[in-house]
């Protein structure tokens, strides 16, 4: 698996990292890691959640130090102490959840990225400029905060090029991108490459890597697993290398067959809470008894603003907006909202779907005490510790959480298991309705099929269910239609038959249901 | 019309302390830290500014006095919030706590004691022109310095690297570290800088506004500083004109008691911070602004990964 070498050894190495480990207490984050780049290619690093792919390259970006092992820049050994020293190497990062201001204009963004001091509006021309060479058009003064996940992006590459980078690191940068925005950025590094840049890509999508990536280093739980050419393997191998094992595909068993309406979602309207949100306008959607909808969209186009007001954190204040089988639901609180049947999952497990503090059974016991309080509490309140201690048991068995110990706290658990522990809590209530944001976000392959697999057996036996997330392939796996969500605005639910990611994609960066077969026609 | 003229200079005069305290917290919260010791800072100012102008017989030795121990009482905060990262609410509250209590310890031998007034500015030929000139050359020396520090911190803050550096910390800390800034060296001088503000609008109570000791002489105008960061938006400009209500204000209102309306006393007192509050809430209506200025990282601790 190291056919590779080969090519680097001629050509020389830009970067080279030999035996890097680094230790969070007891977990080794990375466990004696090599890798070589070469100038002028594309290198991914590919790894499940948790494999140490953010560990290594935040040591190569300074902003962590190595416990062992050396890094070599142009065949010189280096210690990089901090990001500025990494810069002056030649060493940029964009990173995965960006590091921008969001009160600060962009060109004030650049302008901090930028050892110098140079004048603000020399900074704006020279972003812009660089920006219109790379296809990343961007406005010097509007305030980050404004602009959408794509244009911040942009800054953040824009930022990095501003330094004269040889080795680019990019985190996991399609994560946030419609497939549209996602071809530019590859038009982009195809252009970096052929400058003689190197690029460090992170990613786990293998579809992707494959595409643009010349060779590959693996990580799993903090090792090297492998080093290939992403073009000599398939999806199936490249995903066994970084998974371990063979991951079971989700079976989607039969089609959603369309009993009575149980959500209804109709002419939703919100007002913008604050100048970073986005306002819902006219949202309307029906999920029935026994189909799974999902919502697709990029980051930040009204999903959790949605979320929010389905959930009941926020309430209406027109009626008939949320019907909850059948019920005008927009004025009940969250509770109330529960015991009609429905079951919440919000996108951001510790401390908005668990409180991380807690152990696994105060937790259950603070999401449910209101609508099961005759299993979980006695006479004048007082907890019946046993009763919960089966419940929470049983869920754990159910969704095959694992955990260090009998009853730990939920911030002691893995992302992974921890969002299992919490569908679980919500699937044992058997709901009627359960609205998901972002259900295996950041979790692994193999507790993310089985959080999907349970969502589709929980809509079979007859409940409604609502996932919202931004990884379309998981809304491909398990949803009966789809719909996406763009600038506040929800589109008309396009079933999965018809359903392909051109199709999706382009609503997901605005186009009108009706004109999106013109824009295809103008793209080719 | 001289009456005119005395009756700004007092509300100026008044308005001055809470102004120099207001734009140091101001430059602190700006960083992301939230130091409610703003109070404790000025007593301690207050008592060490009257206590070295008493020994050294120099006013001015006890401007310097009152800024060294502004700055070194908040060197401590800056210690256990920035380095130990303890909760700043409670680490400010204990600060305030004390400095009052360490103030009546040092000022003890001074109670009662006439003390030295800092000599107002006095210009010859301009200072006589009828009208504005005792407002205009003719004041302590620190009214002028709390001009200046105003217009120096908006300059600071919104025209140099350094202060757009600042505001960056104070908005997002994580990426800030992540970009090479040295975050908690940043904060350090901004605490100390707000330290000593704080130190020297202590000194301006005991060295120019009332020269003498009283125990607890600020009597929460330390406070008051911090909420006019809050309603000022953390904007100096709008901290100075907050200020200047407020001082108003409070001379307004203790003329009125000396009429005598019929108007309960209690009520009258109450006025300026009334007034205040309306005042600033109306012109920070303008919710946009209001988030864009506010420093999102105000408060949090700031550990960085190792």
């Amino acid at each position: 698996m190291t056919d590779a070498t080969a090519t680097t050894a001629a050509s020389g190495t830009l970067l080279r990292v030999a035996g890097i480990t680094k230790v969070f207490g007891t977990l080794k984050a990375n466990d004696a890691v090599d890798l070589d780049v070469a100038p002028g290619e594309i290198h991914a690093l590919l790894g499940e959640n948790g494999a140490g792919k953010s560990t290594l390259v935040k040591m190569l970006f300074g902003s962590l130090q190595p416990d062992a092992g050396t890094i070599f820049w142009k065949e010189e050994p280096v210690a990089v102490a901090n990001p500025m020293q990494a810069r002056a190497l030649g060493i940029g990062m964009v990173f995965q959840h960006f590091s921008l201001f969001d009160a600060l204009t962009t060109a004030e963004n650049i302008a901090l990225s930028l050892d110098e001091a140079t004048a603000l509006s020399t900074i704006a021309e020279r972003a812009k400029a660089l920006g219109d060479a790379y296809g990343l058009p961007l406005d010097p003064n509007a305030v980050v905060g404004d602009l959408s996940v794509g244009e911040r992006q942009r800054i953040e590459i824009i930022r990095c090029l501003l330094q004269k980078p040889e080795l680019i690191i990019l985190d996991e940068p399609t994560s946030v991108l419609t497939p549209q925005e996602a071809e530019k950025l590859f038009v982009t590094l195809d252009q970096l490459r052929g400058e003689g840049k190197s690029i460090l890509y992170i990613s786990h999508r293998l579809e992707e890597v494959q595409r643009i990536c010349d060779r590959a280093t693996v990580l799993r739980h903090g090792k090297v697993v492998a080093h290939c050419t992403p073009a000599n393997e398939t999806p199936a191998s490249l995903a066994s290398m970084m998974v371990g094992a063979d991951v079971a595909a989700v079976q989607r068993t039969g089609a959603g067959s369309t009993g009575e309406p149980l959500l209804e979602i109709v002419d939703l309207v919100r007002h913008a809470a604050s100048p970073f949100a986005v306002p819902l306008s006219g949202v309307s959607l029906t999920v029935r008894a026994g189909e799974v909808i999902g919502i697709a969209g990029v980051a930040g186009n009204g999903q959790g603003e949605l979320f929010e007001a389905l959930s009941g954190e926020v309430l209406q204040t027109t009626p008939g907006q949320v019907r909850l089988r059948g019920k005008d639901s927009g004025r009940l609180g969250i509770s109330q909202r529960r015991r009609a049947g429905a079951a919440f999952v919000p996108e951001e497990r510790l401390g908005h779907g668990a409180a991380p503090g807690m152990k696994l059974s105060e937790n259950l016991l603070l999401s449910r005490h209101r609508t099961d309080g005759k299993a979980f509490l006695g006479p004048l309140g007082v907890i019946r510790s046993g009763a919960i201690a089966r419940s929470t048991k049983r869920i754990v068995s159910d969704m095959d959480v694992r955990k260090s110990a009998e009853d730990p706290e939920a911030a002691a658990l893995s992302g992974g298991n921890l969002q299992k522990f919490i569908i679980g809590r919500e699937l044992d209530r058997k709901p009627a309705i359960m609205v998901v944001n972002q259900p295996t976000w950041g979790v692994d392959a193999g507790a993310a099929a089985h959080i999907r697999q349970a969502l589709i057996e929980l809509a079979r036996s007859g409940s409604a269910v609502l996932v919202i997330s931004q990884d379309l392939d998981e809304l491909f796996e398990i949803s009966d239609s789809i719909a996406v969500m763009h600038n506040g605005h929800l589109s008309a639910p396009v079933p999965i038959a018809d359903a392909t990611y051109e199709k999706i994609g382009l609503l997901m960066g605005g186009a009108e249901p009706g004109h999106a077969a013109r824009d295809m026609e103008v793209q080719a | 019309m001289d009456i005119a003229q005395n009756v700004i200079l007092t509300i100026m005069t008044a308005a001055t302390p809470l102004l120099i305290a207001a734009i140091g917290e101001l430059v602190v919260e700006r960083s992301g830290v939230l130091n409610l010791g703003v109070e404790g800072m000025m007593v301690i100012g207050a008592v060490c500014g009257f206590a070295a102008a008493m020994i050294t017989g120099s006013p001015w030795m006890g401007v310097v006095g009152g800024i060294v121990a502004g700055a070194l009482l908040s060197l401590l905060f800056g210690f256990l919030t920035l380095s130990l990262a303890t909760n700043q609410v409670a680490t400010g509250l204990s600060l305030t706590l004390l400095g009052i209590g360490v103030s009546g310890l040092i000022g003890e031998s001074f109670v009662g004691k006439a003390g030295i007034r800092l000599p107002s500015l006095n210009i010859p030929g301009l200072t006589e022109i009828p009208l504005v000139g005792k407002l205009l050359f003719g004041q302590d020396p620190i009214f002028y310095l709390s001009i200046l520090l105003t217009a120096g911190t908006t300059w600071f803050l919104f025209r140099t690297r350094a202060g757009l550096t600042l505001r960056s910390i104070g908005d997002n800390h994580k990426s800030a570290h992540a970009l090479g800034i040295p975050v908690i060296g940043y904060r350090y001088l901004a605490v100390m800088f707000g330290g000593g503000c704080a130190g020297l609008a202590g000194a301006h109570l005991s060295l120019v506004y009332t020269p003498q000791w009283v125990e607890n002489m600020t009597a929460g105008r330390g406070w008051i500083a911090l909420a006019l960061v809050v309603f000022g938006s953390w904007r100096p400009w709008r901290v100075l004109a907050g200020a200047y209500l407020f001082g108003a204000v409070t001379i307004g209102q203790l003329h009125a008691q000396a009429l005598g309306f019929g108007i309960p006393s209690q009520l009258l007192s109450s006025l300026p911070y009334l007034a205040t509050i309306v005042v600033l809430v109306l012109i920070s209506r303008d919710r946009r602004l209001t988030i864009i200025n506010t420093p999102a990282s105000l408060g949090q601790p700031f550990v960085p990964d190792r």
